[in-house]
């Protein structure tokens, strides 16, 4: 049988991320260390350990900014970066949803827009993350300021073949 | 020279003084622009945090449209330049994940396309010899520090692209113009990217730490080239902290004496026509 972490190497399809040696240069340079639950690298271990529900349903994975850091400066070129793609991936597969709910009704919203127009609505978009999250009331005052600078287009452009997209949508589902 | 524009989704609405100041730049440099037919969302951080095929997928149907014209592509965008390199890279080391993609978008991915930002282009094709011929206001008394962030150079052997611990081509460019670019060590930090709606908590953490070390370093502004980070910056840090953010081809516009500065600094949050006028660049 595959282990916890035979599945996330396969998916990374790069080094095997066993090849970590917890110098730990990753958690050092990461951003978002100083929030997230676990370090870059002790998720390395734990998924070693085969902690599976811990790891898919924790916050860290959702917290990653995807800025790169990691694997840009890890010695052995383990691929977090990827990791971390894998694991959300897996989390959502598994059907747990996501521990930062809002980052996930962030990333549905955005996916939605341009499922619809083949372009980011970005004001549609905001209207949909605020029903999703139920975060209706945050930025309201700088929603206000931008646009009444112009700074929001509600009718942007879309994409004419938008049924192209549509269909680039339809043959990657996952879940 | 010509290439093919991939203006990205922000050039319609949050980066318009981006996406309008890079056309004005563009045009006076003799850099001729062809936005590319029809084109679609890159799927940005959503869609390789979700969907690893998605991710790929919809920047290989822009690239299939950019490569009938053959052109190198001008990405102004720091994350839809990210997403074409990194598809592309995927693309080109993985014979069946490309057989896939074609069968998805409907039609075939040639090799070759260079996907370019303009930081690169402006500095290595222009060059800054040429650039600096154009000048014809300096911005005397600017001092910006020059911020990259992370998706212009990270990871380095997809971006291929300055120096990706010390980048300086932008230093360079704005030099070009005759600011007094301030060194620091906070170019290529992260801002927290899209994590400014759903945390806005920890983005407000982190673009305040930024603007503290710019102004430690004895900058009066912030350069950068992606519209991520300009949101982030102008919008998220502390009152008492936040300092005018440019675009860095807004400031080229101003010194090559180009029509639209005024224009675009008024679509700023934090306005930055004080210092503007206070080094009487205006």
């Amino acid at each position: 049988m595959k282990t916890f972490l035979d599945e996330v190497n396969e998916r990374i399809d790069g080094v095997p991320i066993q090849r970590c040696y917890h110098c730990r240069k990753c958690t050092a340079g990461c951003p978002m260390a100083f929030v997230m639950e676990y370090n870059p690298n002790k998720v390395i271990k734990m998924i070693q350990m085969g902690k599976k529900e811990e790891v898919l349903g924790s916050s860290t994975i959702w917290l990653c900014a995807s800025c790169e850091t990691c694997i840009t400066r890890c010695p052995n070129e383990v691929d977090i970066a990827r990791m971390m793609d894998v694991l959300r991936q897996m989390a959502l597969e598994s059907g747990k949803g996501a521990k930062e709910k809002s980052v996930l009704a962030f990333h549905e919203a955005f996916l939605s827009s341009i499922r619809s127009g083949g372009r980011l609505n970005e004001p549609m978009m905001m209207v949909n993350y605020k029903l999703k999250s139920g975060d209706l009331f945050s930025d309201m005052a700088l929603g206000l300021d931008m646009f009444t600078k112009g700074k929001l287009s509600i009718f942007a452009p879309k994409t004419k073949d938008v049924a192209s997209v549509r269909k680039i949508f339809e043959k990657t589902k996952t879940a | 020279m010509k290439v093919s524009l991939y203006p990205g989704c922000s050039a319609h609405g949050t980066a318009k003084e981006y996406s309008q100041s890079i056309e004005a730049v563009s045009h006076a440099l003799g850099i001729e622009t062809h936005e590319i037919d029809d084109w679609s969302c890159c799927g940005a951080t959503s869609a390789h945090s979700t969907n690893y095929k998605l991710s790929v997928a919809l920047p290989a149907r822009n690239l299939m449209i950019a490569q009938r014209k053959g052109l190198d592509v001008m990405i102004p965008c720091a994350a839809c330049f990210n997403r074409f390199k990194t598809a592309q890279h995927h693309i080109e080391k993985d014979k069946a994940l490309r057989a896939e993609m074609e069968s998805i978008i409907g039609g075939k991915l040639t090799d070759g396309i260079a996907i370019r930002n303009p930081i690169d282009i402006i500095a290595n094709d222009i060059g800054l010899d040429a650039l600096e011929k154009k000048v014809v206001k300096k911005l005397d008394g600017l001092k910006p520090v020059s911020y990259y962030g992370c998706l212009l150079l990270r990871p380095p052997e997809v971006c291929r692209f300055d120096d990706y611990e010390n980048p300086v081509l932008l230093d360079k460019i704005l030099a070009a113009c005759g600011a007094d670019v301030k060194k620091w060590a906070f170019k290529t930090d992260c801002c927290g990217g899209s994590l400014s709606i759903s945390r806005t908590d920890i983005v407000g953490k982190m673009v305040n730490k930024l603007a503290s070390m710019a102004k430690e370093a004895g900058a009066d502004c912030i350069v950068t080239a992606c519209p991520l980070c300009m949101a982030n910056l102008d919008m998220r840090a502390d009152a008492a902290l936040k300092m005018p953010v440019f675009y860095f081809t807004e400031l080229l516009a101003l010194a090559m004496g180009l029509p639209g500065p005024e224009k675009w600094f008024k679509l700023h949050i934090t306005d930055p026509m004080p210092l503007v006028r206070s080094l009487k660049l205006m």
